[in-house]
């Protein structure tokens, strides 16, 4: 409960921060999508942590703990099953570090483009949103009314 | 300490019962003053404008006063409660970050005593409120289509929003199942209404609405009251309200915008500042008049709290929908509103059809929801999930029960240093019979629909953020703080009219109650203005 304050992130930490996102989202070069570790994506996940900064320590050092430090080391498979287990046990911090990291990679141009989608913000254009077909209605229009119609008893009381 | 001049109302809160109040007293002609101690929000300031979007539904925009943390919130202590608090301090209160969702109670709701033999009927009845759900139909703009047999008549003045390919993937699975469905009542411009412009599909309407077509009181009932002569004093945060030698209510100390201590004296104190605000006002009120707060000798104020339990259950069909590019109400279904005690419970619930989410938003739920791998797996299943997602949340009718409550924390306070709210609040068996029933039907509907991967979210975080109960209107003093009218019992000069006044709570989002019962208490007070105090 309570906003948390807000710290900066060392050096360290953001390096370690970059190989952590790069493992979670791995840059894709079939799909033409870059990793969440690249420099752009990284800067904007740093720039992002703000109140989340005490989580985002909090999952940096337990992921530094399970690696002996090591987590740069360890070969793609072990450092993507210790973020898989980091994530099932690592309660609001594990979810601070997806969401920091989701949030930034997924408003990068490169990313929304290569997924299809429109890279902009919603307003002013909007979206368009199709009609849809109202005949679906008809055998719901054809239903007497079900709602419990008190009108009598309220006008005796 | 400063004193202001007197004015004839004072009310505190501007949000969907203040507002409504403010504009409908402002033809009386009286002076009226309206402290809220939040700011006005522009439409330049919604996470609409920007890229950032889907972020700042978790920061600025959060639901969550705590999460938000902006100066002109308070703190709740909610940890000892499944389900958390959500709400909004600004001009125009909740409203600017509710989903626009618009049903109404239904006319069963109001006797649940007498149809179902559990809690308090209200003392006033559906029928009384009818017309001031249709002014409030008018004034907020609501959108939806007449003819559902499962609610009462009621004509919107604007066409629904389009069900658009989410939501004929949910109409086609209810008529297999051979279920009721309708498109959602709104209040979401869905044409040019009343100087506000029509809906673009910004998405989840949530973080508030950049278009200004989601109608909320600082749009729609406030700039009418202004130009009507009601003053808005904003960054004027309420501590506490006095009472004179005779116990009538004297006014209102509140800080101003400068932080400086101030008194409002007025001749009609109105509480508006929603069911956890406003006995937290009540409680801060104490005085040796009334020791155990203000109003209070019934022992209920801040009991009886009612959140609505709303589990949400998800999956992911194979054809790409709406995704977030709409609101996310869609439809709604009363097939299981009504009570049917073969179901194992009094009472019931409406089914509410969502859209999906932007890329972001699915990412985080997906994750949590232990579907999206981080990994090398990643891009492969979000392509599956993004666009693909369908939702169906299960608003459950929670009953009133003492032992839920609001009352003000021994240790965590406002910037203010006024004492905060904590919130003591668990589920009953006859809600958890409720909810698991309204999950398996939502499975049954979401399979029916062709989805795989579903997963439930029995208590979603923050959600939904309706606060109601907690001084409730009724006849005998001894069992209601306020009467028929709002008129709180032990104090004649002060009315209550936000949710804190409901007796029960019904199975769907409050606001267009919240607001009617408020015009309706407005209207009450003009007609016995020569007599307000007998």
């Amino acid at each position: 409960m309570g906003t948390d304050g807000e710290t900066e992130l060392s050096a360290d930490e953001i390096r370690d921060l970059g190989v952590i996102a790069s493992t979670m989202i791995p840059a894709d070069a079939g799909l033409g999508l870059p990793g969440a570790g690249d420099p752009a994506i990284l800067a904007d996940i740093v720039q992002s942590v703000g109140r989340d900064s005490r989580l985002i320590h909090e999952a940096l050092a337990a992921i530094s703990a399970k690696s002996n430090r090591g987590f740069a080391d360890m070969d793609c498979d072990s450092r993507e099953a210790l973020i898989d287990a980091y994530h099932k046990t690592g309660g609001a911090a594990a979810a601070a570090l997806g969401r920091v990291i989701a949030s930034a990679y997924y408003r990068d141009d490169r990313v929304l483009l290569a997924l299809g989608q429109e890279a902009r913000a919603p307003f002013p254009k909007g979206h368009a949103l199709e009609q849809g077909d109202w005949s679906l209605l008809d055998p719901v229009r054809k239903r007497a009314p079900f709602w419990r119609d008190d009108r009598a008893a309220v006008k005796d009381r | 300490m400063a004193d202001n001049e007197r004015v004839d109302v004072l009310i505190v809160g501007s949000g969907a019962s203040g507002a409504a109040v403010a504009w409908s007293l402002a033809e009386t002609r009286m002076r009226i003053v309206c402290l809220e101690q939040g700011d006005w929000v522009r439409s330049t300031d919604f996470p609409a404008n920007g890229r950032d979007w889907e972020a700042r539904r978790y920061t600025d925009f959060d639901i969550s006063p705590n999460r938000r943390g902006r100066d002109t919130d308070y703190p709740v202590n909610d940890d000892n409660s499944p389900m958390k608090i959500a709400n909004f301090n600004g001009v125009g209160g909740g409203t600017v970050i509710y989903t626009a969702h618009w049903p109404r109670m239904h006319p069963s709701d109001f006797r649940v005593k007498s149809l179902d033999g559990v809690a308090d009927d209200w003392p006033i009845d559906y029928w009384t409120l009818e017309p001031f759900y249709e002014e409030n139909d008018r004034m907020m703009g609501a959108s939806g289509l007449a003819g559902d047999p499962g609610v009462p008549p009621r004509n919107p003045p604007m066409p629904p929003i389009p069900l658009g390919k989410t939501g004929a993937r949910y109409a086609q699975a209810m008529n297999r199942l051979g279920w009721h469905w309708w498109p959602s009542d709104t209040s979401i411009a869905t044409a040019p209404y009343e100087g506000r412009a029509a809906c673009i599909n910004l998405g989840h309407c949530t973080p508030g609405c950049a278009q200004g077509a989601k109608a909320s009181t600082d749009i729609t009932y406030w700039p009418l009251a202004l130009r009507a002569g009601v003053e808005l004093r904003t960054r004027c945060r309420v501590r506490e309200i006095t009472t004179n030698e005779q116990g009538m209510a004297a006014g209102a100390i509140y800080y101003d915008a400068d932080g400086n201590e101030r008194f409002q004296p007025a001749e009609v104190v109105v509480v508006a500042c929603n069911g956890v605000g406003t006995p937290r006002l009540l409680l801060n009120s104490a005085s040796a008049r009334f020791p155990n707060g203000l109003a209070n000798s019934s022992g209920l104020v801040g009991r009886n709290l009612m959140l609505h339990p709303w589990p949400i259950v998800s999956g992911y069909v194979d054809e790409p929908l709406d995704g977030g590019r709409g609101p996310i109400t869609c439809l709604w279904s009363k097939e299981f509103y009504e009570t049917d005690c073969a179901r194992g419970f009094v009472r019931g619930y409406t089914l509410q059809f969502g859209r999906g989410t932007g890329p972001a938003n699915q990412a985080i739920v997906g994750a949590a929801a232990g579907h999206l791998p981080w990994g090398r797996d990643h891009h492969r299943v979000f392509r599956e999930l993004l666009d693909h997602r369908v939702n169906i949340g299960v608003a459950c009718e929670d009953l009133p029960e003492e032992h839920n409550t609001v009352t003000l924390d021994p240790d965590l306070k406002d910037s203010h240093g006024i004492p905060a709210p904590r919130i003591d609040y668990a589920l009953s068996d006859n809600t958890r019979r409720m909810m698991e029933h309204g999950i398996a039907r939502a499975e049954e509907i979401l399979t029916a629909a062709g989805a795989s991967r579903l997963y439930c979210s029995r208590t979603v975080l923050n959600s939904p953020g309706h606060l109601l109960g907690t001084a409730r209107m009724g006849n005998d003093p001894e069992r209601s703080v306020v009467n028929a009218w709002g008129r709180c019992h032990d104090v004649r000069n002060l009315f209550i009219v936000d949710g804190s006044v409901w007796v029960t709570s019904g199975g769907v989002n409050p606001t267009s109650t919240i607001q009617a019962v408020a015009l309706y208490i407005a209207d009450q007070m003009k007609q016995r203005l020569a007599t307000l105090f007998d």
